[in-house]
């Protein structure tokens, strides 16, 4: 209980610190009082269409990605396991690789994320053909593993073939993942579906537990293994396919957020759905600040700052694990 | 009181016949060694006796809607998995899941069900304990306090005492004999029973009160210890001799060889 207060607490606070960030320099106090109170001028507008719709992605995609990390290395009962596995992320960035090259992307501002959305769309019905519903989880991995190799090759095709190189730029640079220059039809296309994916993931959170025993164990107390893999598969897509559709790809805050609170929750995985989901909109909105601070005139990605924290802090995490084996 | 009811349960694995015809029922009070050589069908005739293989004939736990399922049977398997680094307690506590309602918390009802399933498997000390960092025989009788705090009238483990040193494989034994002598005073059962599936002929004989043996998915004896375990059999189904005597002690059995 208190582990979430202290994370709801710094979530707050790094999303008033989020709000406070950027280039047009507004004081602080200012700032808040024009997105509450509104007004006249560009104070009210940067507020209200630039800085609210950023943190409140990072808030939204942060808990998504934590949550599903989570849920994630639960069911697979590996702490290496990442929401990325099922190859959703993997489909959702073709989609918008896909909706660049042709110039969709220009053509209106949901062209993008909408196409990234049918790109995890079709991900999702490709795994769960391939894997079947029932099954066991390798079976689920293997799928996931070659849904994401292929997404990635056409990905990679798709560049490959590109005559036009500022498209190919473009690509590249949304791959990285930001969450610069969204408005709030951004957050009002995502809000939806990580809703939905946060409430079908938190659902699981029984069924993780009981599986610490493995799946024989569990389906014996009654628990719906069937159930719980399609709760993980659409759960994972709606919030992963959401996210990657209005942020391009952000690793490694579904892989070490879960890792980090792990022991702070008694290693329960059902209670660190919650932590995580929490954890990962910190560790975003964190990321999201910083990412403005450092460099705040050379667009630093916010994929390339989580990858570059995410990595170390995973590293430190090994050895620490490593020393208590 | 009828348990457990099993007609004509038959399991084929990858067009293999690895059941067949399988036909038993279980009374309350019955504590039941399921022996067998390797391969004989023992795990698989569990499994599908709980419905957690695909198979022809009729279970009556296999019928139930799954929540009922288990409160009805408690499954120890016997790959021993523990995923994650949580407390003994916590462990234990994850057998009353059947118990508990969705959206739920444990009540005091379930935590009384862990304390007895702790105390029952000399596990009190070891309660707040991370289980992956003891032993493999104590990470077994936090298993089996698991499946303890189910508290369901019949309780099915695969292999429990393998792994054990030879005061807790007896004294498991013992809690198997203990759990089917009750007749409903702790917990809300009304008398209980144990399946056991085991590989150690001499404490079946002592402490079940009955034997099925299993040969090539078939079973080609069941009944009392005594009467189930002739040379013949020994003979035919394990290809061994062996020497079974009634002593003031209680029986001894003791494998001796292994016959060509």
């Amino acid at each position: 209980m208190r582990l979430y207060v202290i994370l709801l607490i710094l979530m707050g606070t790094l999303f008033g610190v989020a709000l406070m960030i950027g280039p047009a320099g507004i004081a602080p106090l200012d700032s808040l009082r024009a997105l509450v109170f509104g007004g006249d001028g560009p104070v009210p507008l940067v507020m209200r269409e630039i800085r609210l719709p950023r943190a409140l992605l990072a808030l939204m995609i942060g808990a998504a990605l934590g949550m599903s990390g989570a849920a994630m290395q639960g069911y697979l009962r590996n702490p290496l396991a990442d929401p990325g596995l099922i190859g959703v992320s993997g489909s959702a960035a073709l989609g918008a690789v896909i909706a660049i090259q042709t110039g969709i992307a220009a053509t209106a501002t949901l062209a993008l994320p909408l196409s990234a959305l049918a790109g995890a769309l079709i991900g999702v019905v490709l795994v769960l053909a391939l894997a079947g519903p029932r099954g066991g989880s390798l079976t689920l991995i293997l799928a996931g593993i070659a849904i994401s190799a292929l997404a990635g090759a056409l990905t990679s095709l798709v560049l490959n073939l590109s005559p036009n190189p500022f498209a190919a730029n473009d690509i590249v640079f949304w791959m990285m993942g930001s969450l610069a220059d969204r408005s709030m039809t951004h957050v009002w296309l995502a809000l939806p579906l990580i809703g939905v994916g946060l409430g079908m993931l938190a659902m699981m959170r029984r069924g993780l537990d009981a599986l610490t025993l493995g799946e024989d164990a569990a389906q014996a107390m009654g628990i719906n293994l069937v159930q719980l893999r399609l709760l993980l598969v659409f759960g994972t897509a709606c919030v992963v396919g959401a996210s990657t559709a209005v942020a391009g790809a952000i690793g490694f805050v579904g892989l070490v957020v879960p890792h980090m609170l792990r022991g702070l929750v008694g290693a329960r995985p059902g209670r660190l759905l919650w932590a995580s989901a929490l954890g990962g909109a910190v560790m975003l909105l964190a990321a999201d600040s910083v990412v403005r601070v450092i460099l705040p005139m050379r667009d630093l990605k916010l994929g390339v700052v989580t990858a570059l924290v995410g990595a170390p802090l995973f590293l430190h995490l090994i050895y620490r694990t490593r020393r208590g084996l | 009181m009828t348990l457990l009811s099993v007609k004509g349960l038959s399991v084929s694995l990858g067009g293999r016949a690895v059941l067949q015809d399988v036909s038993l029922t279980v009374q309350k009070g019955e504590v039941v060694g399921l022996i067998g050589p390797n391969g004989a069908g023992k795990t698989t005739l569990m499994r599908a006796i709980l419905g957690l293989l695909p198979h022809q004939g009729h279970s009556s736990l296999a019928q139930l809607p799954p929540r009922t399922r288990g409160r009805a049977a408690a499954w120890m398997p016997q790959s021993r998995e523990i995923a994650w680094p949580v407390s003994v307690e916590t462990l234990v506590t994850l057998g009353r899941t059947p118990h508990l309602t969705p959206g739920h918390r444990a009540t005091a009802e379930d935590s009384a069900a862990v304390d007895r399933a702790l105390e029952r498997m000399g596990l009190a000390a070891f309660r707040h304990r991370i289980v992956t960092a003891l032993s493999g025989g104590e990470q077994a009788r936090v298993l089996m306090a698991r499946a303890l705090a189910q508290e369901a009238p019949l309780l099915m483990a695969d292999e429990p005492i393998a792994g054990l040193d030879p005061a807790h494989q007896i004294s498991t034994m013992r809690t198997f004999a203990s759990l089917a002598a009750e007749d409903g005073t702790e917990g809300q059962t009304e008398g209980r029973a144990v399946i056991v599936s085991l590989h150690d002929l001499g404490l079946g004989v002592r402490h079940c009160t009955r034997l099925i043996v299993l040969d090539q998915g078939r079973i080609v004896a069941d009944g009392a210890p005594t009467t189930v375990l002739t040379p013949a059999l020994l003979r035919d189904t394990f290809g061994i001799s062996a020497w079974f005597e009634a002593t003031p002690k209680g029986p001894v059995f003791q494998p001796l060889e292994v016959l060509e």
